[in-house]
């Protein structure tokens, strides 16, 4: 056996994908996938478009049901369990294509990231009872220190997102996915068109997110850079199939790959 | 026995009348997304313009339903060019909303031009029933029928074997490659609310031979709803199918439900709970296309 | 000088009215209301009534439609089936007013749930048409359900009682009908602060994407229907007691349509927008009436050039 390791082998997975295969109508998106997501890591997912990178992440958070394998989250499977309560349990995404509430304001829709995590029930809502009024303002405490100050977004807060650049509606939906309160953060594509100033914020974000709050983090990522710099393993996927992984390194020299973004001669 | 067929052919006379309309509702929501709410005033509005014409201007039968379709064809094209055009791409709610507004539009301009009371259609067909086997079919419904039938025919054919009616069915197959391909989208659509304005006259003609005329006509486009949500509602195959099927549910649930519950009109009610239970338990109908969602 | 907005707690931003000027315009407005029915005629202090039972209808549906997304084409059923179960219980089996009225929309509310059950399955436009469907049927057995409902003769229902204190004249159920509307206008507003409301919204701008954050979508939407159906009974009951009689035809197709144009109008998922959306659309047709009599003078027909 090596040498001490880091807790990160020892400590059970966050999150495994066993043998998971999905299928839509006659067209295969994945095929037989394992994946091993160490808790407190970070992890990359790449490979060329229509991978099926996306659809991993969309089979972990149950937006998609796998006809075939398991999915376990800090040990229990949750293969069978509707997102939303997969929500409730600490997994939480942030979207390629922006999936922010237009019709609501960064305050809101951040806060909105805590709602499974609240008690508020109707009656005391059409009253605001002093208790729902406590739990509000608790909540905008939280939100306020724990994710406004973090990512730097004060002065957005009563923004319409639908106004925010893209870069900044990229940073409002990983406060209301921190918001969430996960143990599981699902990042897809987190730096797509952003310049290298706001990547380079974005990375640090990530890794205070990974080392303060120990949550552990799963990105797609295309550029290189990125997924070099922040992540311990990666995972490279080819039309649905797992076609490498280790680290980034070892995956970055590896033939499978380099003949899969590139193509055989 | 008897009375079992002869709810059953009247429901199948009265579906006839009800896949004649639905057939447009259908034209116009497959190649536009719109759902014409206004379908019922259209209706109307045909009937009046072919009684106006038979008794103003003492127009025999046959010329005065040209008159009313190509009446109704042009409002159609208008209807779309003004009102629906501007509202390509907004949201659902808002275009529900003015097709709704559009009816009582209609309604209230009726109202003004031939004033709210209820006339009798001029006698149009022979008077002696039609009768087959045990089965005895009053004039006024064997006739229209008949008509409504000869209407959907030729909408069918036009569909299949003319090149504007294969041009209609490549937009509501797919819009963009239809635009792509040298189709001109503007015309389909336009096209389309005509029909369906044509469509509903005729079949407002046919009712008002039937029972009268009255600006409140528009009443029954409301049975549309059963009648396209169990066919699928952009499927003309199965327009046909549900107008029949709802005339015979609704025939036979008056027929046989009426004297038990109290106060009757189980015929009015029947389809729209019909509506319900297919909603809950197959909502694209027996030949809708299923609509996928992605993410 | 001062410039901005400044706010030096959190309780303070997140108040409802959040400005000194928000407050002094609700101040003044409160006034205003308290004061019209001494100053207005009676007719304009039966619009104010119908105004203000509708409002609480109309906030109904903006929380169903225009926050949560729902169309529905049937919220004048909901209105009828309060309005008709105030007036059998309170006609029929003499409940007083306090416990009529709760009653009236909590059998609304009752309703909207079962309406609401096939959210589970479809959405969209196909919901829409559900809806359609269920203000058909209730419609038809608000005519002929006649041994509960008395068809087409409908019910008569005595004036509400408070303490004793009967609410028979226009200008009574004026205070009656404000206090009632400012207090679901309140409740309504105060649903869009809480986790509830945010959660509603959510559900209108990407259900798939609220339902990963972890809403519950269908528990919500079912909620959205009774809240939304329980406004609806409230302003159906009052209506009972206003108009002191219920018949069929008062709750028709085209009130669903009315409703869904004074939310449309007003604003959709803006609980301002709704009173406002209700005082015009109940004002237009009065206002164009007094048109046509004006024009009267100069071309007699006009009158008939309104018909209902």
């Amino acid at each position: 056996m090596p040498a001490a390791q880091p807790a990160l082998t020892t400590a059970p997975d966050m999150l495994r994908l066993e043998g998971v295969s999905l299928s839509f109508g006659g067209v295969r998106a994945l095929a037989g996938v394992d994946i091993a997501v160490p808790a407190g890591s970070i992890s990359g997912i790449i490979g060329p478009n229509g991978a099926g990178k996306t659809t991993v992440l969309n089979c972990v958070t149950g937006f998609y049901r796998p006809q075939q394998g398991a999915i376990r989250f800090g040990g229990q499977e949750v293969t069978r369990v509707s997102p939303d309560r997969r929500a409730a349990m600490g997994i939480a995404r942030t979207f390629q294509n922006i999936a922010l509430f237009e019709g609501m304001t960064v305050l809101d829709n951040i806060k909105l990231g805590a709602h499974a995590h609240l008690r508020t029930g109707v009656v005391s809502a059409l009253l605001f009872s002093p208790r729902a009024r406590r739990e509000e303002l608790a909540l905008r405490e939280e939100v306020e220190r724990e994710i406004i100050d973090f990512l730097e977004i004060e002065h957005l807060r009563w923004r319409s997102v639908a106004s925010l650049s893209y870069g900044l509606q990229k940073r409002v939906e990983l406060a209301r996915a921190l918001a969430m309160r996960p143990r599981l953060l699902l990042l897809d594509e987190p730096v797509a068109g952003m310049n290298e100033e706001e990547t380079e914020d974005m990375a640090r974000f990530i890794l205070d997110i990974q080392e303060e709050r120990g949550i552990t983090v799963v990105l797609i990522e295309h550029d290189m850079g990125v997924v070099m710099d922040l992540c311990d393993r990666v995972t490279v996927l080819s039309f649905g199939q797992k076609i490498a992984e280790g680290t980034p390194a070892e995956v970055q020299s590896s033939p499978e790959v380099i003949r899969a973004y590139l193509g055989t001669r | 026995m008897d009375y079992f067929l002869q709810l059953v052919v009247s429901g199948i006379v009265t579906g006839g009348i009800y896949a004649l309309i639905a057939m447009g509702f259908v034209v116009v929501y497959k190649a536009t997304g719109v759902i014409n709410f206004a379908t019922g005033e259209l209706m109307m509005l045909g009937a009046f313009f072919a009684y106006t014409a038979m008794t103003v201007a003492h127009a025999p039968f046959v010329v005065a339903l040209l008159v009313a379709a190509i009446g109704a064809a042009a409002l159609g094209a208008v209807v779309e060019r003004v009102v629906l055009r501007p509202l390509l791409g907004q949201r659902a709610i808002s275009v529900i909303m003015v097709t709704i507004g559009l009816s009582s539009v209609f309604k209230g301009l009726a109202q003004l031009v031939w004033s709210g009371e209820y006339r009798n259609f001029p006698p149009v067909f022979p008077r002696a029933p039609v009768v087959l086997g045990s089965v005895i079919l009053p004039s006024r419904q064997a006739y229209p029928f008949l008509m409504a039938l000869v209407a959907i025919l030729a909408v069918a054919l036009v569909f299949r074997f003319t090149r504007t009616g294969i041009a209609m069915r490549a937009t509501a197959s797919d819009q963009a490659t239809a635009f792509g391909m040298g189709i001109d989208i503007r015309r389909i659509f336009s096209l389309s609310w005509s029909i369906a304005a044509v469509t509903a006259a005729v079949a407002g003609i046919v009712i008002g031979t039937i029972g009268g005329i009255s600006p409140q006509l528009g009443a029954v486009g409301l049975r549309i709803f059963p009648v396209v949500i169990l066919g699928g509602l952009d499927s003309i195959g199965g327009a046909l199918v549900g107008g029949v099927v709802i005339g015979i549910l609704e025939n036979l649930a008056g027929g046989y439900l009426d004297p038990l519950l109290e106060g009757g009109g189980v015929k009015e009610v029947a389809p729209f709970v019909a509506l319900v239970v297919i909603l809950m338990f197959r909502p694209y109908g027996l030949f809708g296309t299923r609509e996928i969602e992605r993410l | 000088m001062l410039i901005g907005n400044y706010k030096e707690t959190y309780a303070a931003d997140e108040a409802l009215f959040r400005t000194p000027t928000a407050r002094a315009w609700v101040a003044v407005g409160a006034a205003a209301a308290i004061g019209f029915p001494f100053l207005a005629g009676d007719y304009l202090l039966y619009l104010a009534n119908l105004v203000g039972v509708l409002a609480i209808g109309a906030l109904g549906l903006n929380i169903l439609t225009g926050f949560t997304g729902q169309i529905s084409l049937g919220h004048a059923a909901f209105m009828g089936i309060g309005a008709y179960a105030t007036a059998v219980l309170a006609a029929r089996a003499g409940w007083p007013f306090w416990l009529a009225l709760p009653a009236g929309g909590a059998a609304a509310c009752l309703a909207g749930m079962v309406v609401g059950v096939p959210s589970l399955r479809i959405k969209g436009l196909y919901l829409a048409i559900a809806t359609l469907a269920a203000q058909v049927i209730f419609e038809w057995i608000f005519t002929n359900w006649s041994s509960v409902t008395g068809g087409i003769r409908g019910i008569n229902v005595p004036p509400a009682q408070i303490f004793g204190l009967g609410f028979d004249t226009d200008r009574r159920l004026y205070f009656l009908i404000l206090a009632l509307a400012a207090a679901h206008t309140w409740a309504a507003a105060n649903l869009f602060r809480t986790r509830i409301g945010r959660a509603f919204i959510a559900i209108r701008d990407r259900d798939i994407s609220a339902e990963l954050i972890g809403i519950n979508l269908f528990r919500y939407k079912i909620l959205a229907f009774m809240l939304s159906s329980y406004f609806a009974g409230i302003a159906g009951g009052l209506w009972v007691y206003f108009t002191r009689v219920v018949t069929p035809e008062n709750f028709p197709l085209s009130l669903s349509i009315q409703y869904l144009a004074m939310i449309i109008v007003g604003g959709l998922g803006s609980i301002k927008g709704t009173l406002m959306g209700t005082v015009f659309i109940t004002l237009v047709p009065e206002v164009l009436k007094a048109l046509a009599q004006g024009a009267r003078a100069f071309a007699p027909e006009a009158m008939s050039y309104l018909f209902r």
